[in-house]
């Protein structure tokens, strides 16, 4: 666990440091300098922070939904405990990846909100929050409550691929990677977009932020048991 | 085998005819629902007017108004069981699947007789509201029905163990729903627009699957939501 | 048939409403379950009657050839119990019907259901709405539900609430044929209704 906490710690350090002060240049010329994308600039930067916080909240939705259905499985409330925990994480990390979204979005786009598929998807799994956070408070008995919002999940996580196939169709797309993006190379990570030093720094950016998941869904689930058992006493 | 298969078959019919039975009697359901899609045909009819809305938003109203219309009305099979204690009953006399399935099938019926209705008083209340593609129009409606009974109905079953039902609905149906309307809305522009039956395929398709996905997942499901 | 309750704990909201019970009834027992107001009486005939499902532990129903769940001896099951109602807006006779179609099992009801009807008194009754009935006649009415299919295990729980002494009597009957028929389970804290039993169970908290 200390590496997880320590690794996290570390690894995030390094990527606000680098993310910030590497210097854009037209041309790179070494390791320490990103290309500067004209029309992107400075704001090349949000890339490090926003697209990880998504990809937490997402990690966080999938692990929720495991925990539910081990608790499913198991009928062991522990498992609805970490469950939610992790649930209460991915709502955090679900509402950061909206905001430094749509404020990227207001300077790079011209409006805070636009519908782009990945916006609508973004938007959508706050929704799904939310009404998992209204169905537990709606009911009293934990056993009930666990087995409820655990269905509700998986029935949540079901919809997925109905969005992964509809939205490109249905939507324009502004994010790198949409159906009629231009240059028509994958998102922005996968294509050749990207300069190597800034995909390093990227992935070291995810592995931080997962690595930080991690640990905050430890402590978030060790302090839940401890409220259990003092509330038992 | 083929007997337990039988027996369920004739189970789930029977319950579908206890429940329609129970309906015509109550009319708790239908009443909310044909209450609820007067008023808001009225409404949209009152804000538009002489306007000549566009394909796409009339499709959206005719949508919208078909989601919260099952709101009000498809919770109804599950919750009335709940209050009423009668659910206990049901659980000794009916495997889990007779239940999901006696329930799923009259919530079809119900949800069809619904956007039949709803149909019919668009047609006649909004001038602008002409289906150029019938056939387009006809299954869209009809495999929208399928996939809005079948989230309608393991939702109904999740919220009839809850405190505050009637607002918590359409809050959890929403999310689930969201694929499912924007196929349908896209589909149903496509008929008032003329398009051809071919053109509307992969909407078929998503629904189909979305009908098939959602009902499958639920049978699994029911019994963790149905038994305490 | 005989059942087999082995460790069954129940626990609400994390507290253990009872636990590890383990208890063997063949055919020819009856048992009688005692306990104050929220030892878990109730909670227990509803575990052994399939329609919840113990935290740990297993209930089993085991006869010759095969060892069962009470999800698949659904239909040698009767309940008798407060917390289970029938439909208001439907007469007693429909009641019946529409419950024994949903059941599935395709032994005829007709003469069953007039014979019980007969024998709680509810026969003139039979084509009123159950929402006109009093209490009492409710009661009587979840008695001919519970015993129509024949059920090998029967389960009262407080089987003479609302009733009054014509109805004990029935009661009385009822129970006696059961005992020859197959296993009783009677939860009370009537010591009259008691002494029907040759099996005791006490539930005293946890």
């Amino acid at each position: 666990m200390t590496f997880v906490k320590y690794g996290s710690l570390v690894l995030i350090t390094i990527v606000i440091i680098a993310g910030l002060s590497i210097p854009l240049s037209m041309s790179p010329k070494s390791w320490l300098e990103f290309p500067l994308i004209p029309g992107l600039e400075d704001k090349a930067r949000n890339i490090f922070f926003h697209v990880p916080t998504a990809w937490t909240a997402v990690m966080a939705f999938l692990t929720s939904t495991y925990f539910g259905i081990r608790y499913l499985r198991s009928k062991n409330l522990d498992f609805d405990l970490q469950s939610v925990s992790a649930a209460g994480l991915g709502f955090l990390f679900c509402v950061l990846a909206t905001v430094t979204g749509a404020l990227w979005a207001r300077f790079n786009w011209g409006s805070f909100w636009n519908w782009d598929p990945r916006q609508t998807s973004i938007f959508i799994l706050l929704l799904i929050y939310g009404a998992y956070f209204a169905l537990r408070s709606a009911v009293e008995s934990e056993e009930k409550r666990a087995s409820l919002s655990a269905v509700y999940s998986i029935l949540a996580g079901l919809t997925v691929p109905f969005f992964i196939f509809i939205m490109p169709r249905m939507m324009a797309g502004l994010h790198p990677g949409a159906q009629d993006d231009p240059s028509g190379k994958g998102p922005l990570f996968e294509g050749s977009m990207m300069a190597p030093n800034m995909r390093i720094l990227f992935y070291v950016s995810l592995l931080g932020f997962t690595l930080l998941f991690i640990w905050l869904l430890q402590l978030r689930i060790r302090t839940a048991r401890l409220e259990h058992l003092s509330q038992q006493r | 085998m083929s007997a337990l298969v039988s027996s369920s078959l004739r189970g789930t019919y029977a319950l579908l005819l206890k429940d329609a039975q129970s309906e015509l009697r109550t009319r708790y359901a239908v009443n909310a629902l044909m209450m609820f899609v007067i008023t808001a045909a009225v409404i949209v009819q009152l804000a538009i007017r002489d306007e000549q809305p566009s394909a796409s938003v009339l499709s959206g109203l005719f949508w919208v108004v078909i989601f919260f219309a099952a709101m009000s009305g498809l919770s109804r099979t599950f919750v009335s069981e709940e209050e009423r204690g009668t659910s206990m009953t049901l659980q000794l006399v009916a495997s889990s699947s007779v239940v999901y399935f006696g329930k799923l099938c009259f919530n079809i019926v119900l949800t069809l007789v619904m956007n039949a209705a709803i149909t019919v008083l668009y047609t006649v209340i909004f001038p602008g509201f002409t289906v150029q593609t019938t056939s387009t129009f006809l299954l869209t409606v009809f495999l929208g029905s399928l996939g809005l009974a079948s989230a309608s109905t393991i939702l109904a079953a999740i919220i009839a163990k809850a405190n505050t039902k009637g607002t918590l609905y359409p809050v959890l149906a929403f999310p689930i729903l969201i694929p499912l309307l924007m196929t349908t809305m896209r589909a149903t522009t496509r008929a008032l627009e003329g398009e051809p039956f071919g053109d509307a395929g992969g909407e078929y398709q998503v629904l189909v699957s979305y009908f098939m996905v959602i009902t499958a997942g639920s049978y699994l499901l029911f019994d963790y939501v149905w038994k305490d | 048939m005989k059942l087999v309750l082995s460790n069954i704990t129940k626990e609400f909201n994390r507290r253990p409403i009872f636990r590890d019970i383990s208890l063997e009834l063949d055919g020819a027992d009856s048992l009688v379950i005692t306990g104050k107001n929220g030892a878990g009486k109730s909670t227990l005939v509803k575990i052994i009657s399939g329609v919840l499902s113990p935290t740990r532990g297993t209930v089993e129903y085991r006869d010759e050839q095969a060892v069962l769940t009470p999800d698949e001896v659904r239909g040698k099951i009767g309940l008798v119990s407060p917390y289970l109602q029938l439909y208001d807006e439907f007469s007693a006779m429909e009641n019946l019907l529409y419950l024994s179609r949903i059941r599935a099992n395709s032994m005829p009801i007709e003469e069953e259901s007039e014979r019980l009807l007969r024998q709680f008194s509810l026969w003139e009754k039979r084509h009123d709405y159950v929402r006109t009935f009093s209490s009492g006649m409710k009661q009587r009415l979840k008695f001919v539900f519970a015993l129509l299919h024949r059920p090998h295990v029967l389960l009262l729980d407080e089987p003479t609430s609302n009733l009054d002494s014509e109805g004990i009597k029935v009661v009385q009957q009822v129970v006696e044929q059961q005992k020859r028929h197959g296993i009783l389970i009677v939860a009370t804290n009537v010591e009259s209704e008691a002494v029907w039993c040759n099996k005791r169970l006490h539930l005293g908290g946890v």
